[in-house]
């Protein structure tokens, strides 16, 4: 299956990769495109790598087979002087938020600064301070990392993955587990953000309303496949059936409620036996 | 985190006790200072027999330390232990015709050398030659000597 | 049997390739070295935590130990009428083994054990991804300035150990138990050689440094990424660690008093 959409205007292009975990296929020769200045979505159940994408696409994973190619530029065929380069304009943000614990806030805004930028403290408190108010949180500049509520570690870590005003960011699962305040906060961000600075989005997630609310193209990938691509409106009026059962979240479709066993009745009166 | 200077301060504190402690080590606990600070001369004595006379035991002069001994070796000529013993430069009024003895620290303490100042007006030079030596005391000789004479004597 | 044949197999495989990333590990660390050394800050903060935190224990625990070692050996020493050399057996024990061994397992419990949590928590947090994905080289950044303070931190603490020691020793030996202080200090100098016992003791402390962090970094940096998985590999810091330093002490010990 080929659902290669070739655009001329993708920024990043993901070409019949491959790539396994030990025995379990994680991509069979999947191909995506994802477009400059919009958001695009990843969507699909756990498990299905999704995260994995993420990590091949920043270079931290190396497919088996196919490419992935970031502006024009073949990740896994970089020098690794040449990857770090490209990384600086990428910014990721995880799951986890990934601040550095020993850091204040205002330090952990101002890492990538002070590590790749020979700026004056004073440039540096500048940036910083303005990147925080870019994600309401310059107020908390002088928190430490476990002060902060998972939403708040989240936006601080957007903070951080704009401090460098990247050409992209990639989002690993940003709405899993936030109370509803700060979902529409980060919701709000994540659509803002890359209208103003002109990014290219890249969101993982299985959070179904909130990413077909602000994403402009989505891909379903299920069991290492893409099972179905478009706009948020037109995959909703999908006619696959699993499709529709991920989007609507039903509990019983093509993908059963009940794990592969053998006939209920039979089970319980074969009573005895262990197994 | 702890202000940065605090820090500093601490971290210096520790690095400059670290230090303090190795020059204790090797000053006061050691004997470094013995042996690097002095200048010294050699003088040279043949034993039938040195014992248990090893490299760096002591040599001293009515009980006080003088030297050690820098040297032990066999001459294959006259079948003797040459032992070769550096003394420090401030004593250099050895009379030449000193003699050397190999004496035991207690009854089972180390072996050290005792020179015996004689009276001659000439002093020993560097690479001097002591001419009259007595060799150490074999504990295992002396006690069969011992018993060989009370054997002897009870006849 | 076979099975147990192909457990042993097992083992000896999965051993050589820890070794092996072990190995790689380590040398990633050194080749840092030197863009570190650029950076002292990061450094100084390491000597903070790595050094300084164990600063206290060190102390302490030396003072217990060569009190007990100047009360002991009275003891033993007396028998023999030989109190004077006190100084002596206190301070060659001290300075040959006790000072680097208990050091080093003392460090490898203080700071090895908070190294590989550390590095650990910050593997499951994803701050080393992260890391690398801000373009930031997380062993040059994080690991290399550990296992510089380690490295230099060991015979600091091994010597402060010795050190302390030697004072308790002087403390119950000559203030409790009245040997002749100046026996005791005599002696010890006459007996203990600069070379033979101090370098040895230093090179000993070096070699036990080295290995207790790069196990403690590397347990850390090669941990399951899970909360279970971290608390496993802080054992197997201090396991791993402890038998290092004890069968390195032998084979030092033999390569350097082999021969008087």
């Amino acid at each position: 299956m080929d659902n290669s959409v070739n655009s001329p205007n993708s920024l990043v292009s993901v070409r019949n990769l491959s790539f396994s975990r030990g025995n379990k296929k994680i991509f069979n020769n999947i191909s995506l495109d994802f477009e400059r200045g919009k958001i695009t979505a990843i969507m699909g159940p756990s498990g299905t790598g999704k995260t994995t994408l993420l990590k091949l696409i920043g270079g931290q994973l190396i497919p088996e087979q196919g490419s992935i190619t970031v502006d024009g530029q073949n990740v896994h065929k970089l020098r690794r002087a040449e990857l770090y380069t490209l990384r600086k304009r990428m910014g990721m943000l995880f799951q986890s938020g990934a601040l550095l614990t020993d850091m204040s806030v205002f330090d952990n805004v101002a890492f990538p600064l002070r590590e790749h930028t020979s700026l004056t403290e004073s440039m540096i408190r500048t940036l910083v301070l303005m990147k925080l108010q870019a994600v309401g949180l310059r107020g908390a500049r002088n928190l430490m990392p476990n002060e902060l509520s998972g939403g708040m570690a989240r936006r601080i870590a957007l903070a951080r993955a704009i401090a460098l005003d990247p050409m992209m960011i990639l989002y690993d699962e940003p709405f899993t587990g936030q109370d509803p305040i700060s979902l529409g906060a980060l919701v709000h961000l994540i659509k803002s953000l890359n209208n103003t600075l002109g990014l290219t989005s890249i969101i993982v997630s299985h959070d179904v309303r909130e990413t077909s609310a602000i994403a402009d193209y989505i891909y379903l990938i299920s069991e290492g496949r893409c099972v179905d691509h478009g706009t948020p409106s037109q995959i909703q009026k999908s006619a696959s059936e699993w499709v529709q059962q991920f989007m609507t979240g039903a509990a019983d479709g093509p993908v059963h409620f009940h794990y592969p066993a053998k006939d209920y009745a039979d089970d319980l009166l074969s009573s005895g036996k262990r197994y | 985190m702890q202000h940065t200077s605090t820090q500093d301060t601490l971290v210096g504190l520790f690095v400059a006790s670290g230090i303090v402690g190795l020059f204790f080590l090797a000053l006061q606990v050691s004997n470094l200072s013995s042996f690097v600070e002095q200048d010294s001369y050699t003088i040279i004595a043949s034993f039938e027999n040195s014992g248990g006379l090893k490299v760096k035991s002591p040599v001293s002069a009515a009980g006080v330390k003088i030297g050690q001994v820098s040297a032990i070796n066999f001459d294959p000529k006259t079948y003797q232990s040459v032992v070769k013993m550096s003394i420090y430069s401030q004593y250099n009024t050895l009379p030449d015709d000193t003699t050397a003895s190999i004496f035991t620290a207690g009854l089972l303490g180390e072996q050290y050398v005792n020179l015996d100042p004689g009276g001659s007006d000439e002093y020993f030079k560097n690479n001097g030659k002591i001419e009259i030596t007595q060799s150490a005391i074999i504990l295992e000789k002396a006690i069969g000597q011992f018993l060989f004479k009370s054997a002897e004597e009870k006849k | 049997m076979i099975e147990l044949l192909q457990y042993l197999g097992k083992t000896t495989r999965v051993g050589f390739t820890k070794l092996g990333r072990g190995t790689y590990f380590l040398l990633q660390t050194i080749s840092g070295i030197a863009s570190v050394l650029l950076r002292p800050r990061l450094l100084i903060n390491q000597m903070y935590s790595i050094g300084v935190l164990s600063f206290l224990i060190i102390i302490i625990s030396g003072l217990f130990v060569g009190m007990v070692l100047g009360l002991q050996g009275y003891y033993i020493l007396s028998d023999f009428g030989a109190e004077e050399t006190l100084g002596v057996m206190v301070a060659a024990s001290l300075v040959r083994e006790l000072g680097p061994v208990v050091s080093a397992l003392l460090f490898a419990g203080r700071a090895g054990s908070a190294l590989t949590a550390e590095i650990g928590l910050m593997k499951a947090t994803e701050q080393l991804s992260g890391m690398e994905m801000m373009a930031v080289d997380p062993i040059k950044r994080i690991i290399t300035p550990r296992f510089l303070a380690g490295l230099l931190s060991m015979p600091l603490l091994a010597a402060l150990f010795s050190t302390v020691g030697i004072l308790g020793g002087d403390m119950v030996g000559i203030g409790l138990l009245g040997v002749d202080e100046g026996a005791y200090w005599s002696q010890m100098q006459a007996k203990l050689d600069f070379q033979d016992d101090i370098i040895n003791g230093v090179i000993k402390s070096i070699v036990f440094g080295f290995v207790t962090t790069w196990i403690a970094l590397f347990e850390g940096y090669d941990a399951i990424p899970t909360s279970e998985g971290v608390s496993r590999a802080t054992t197997r810091t201090v396991v791993n660690s402890a038998f290092s330093i004890l069968g390195l002490d032998f084979i030092l010990t033999a390569l350097m008093f082999g021969d008087n």
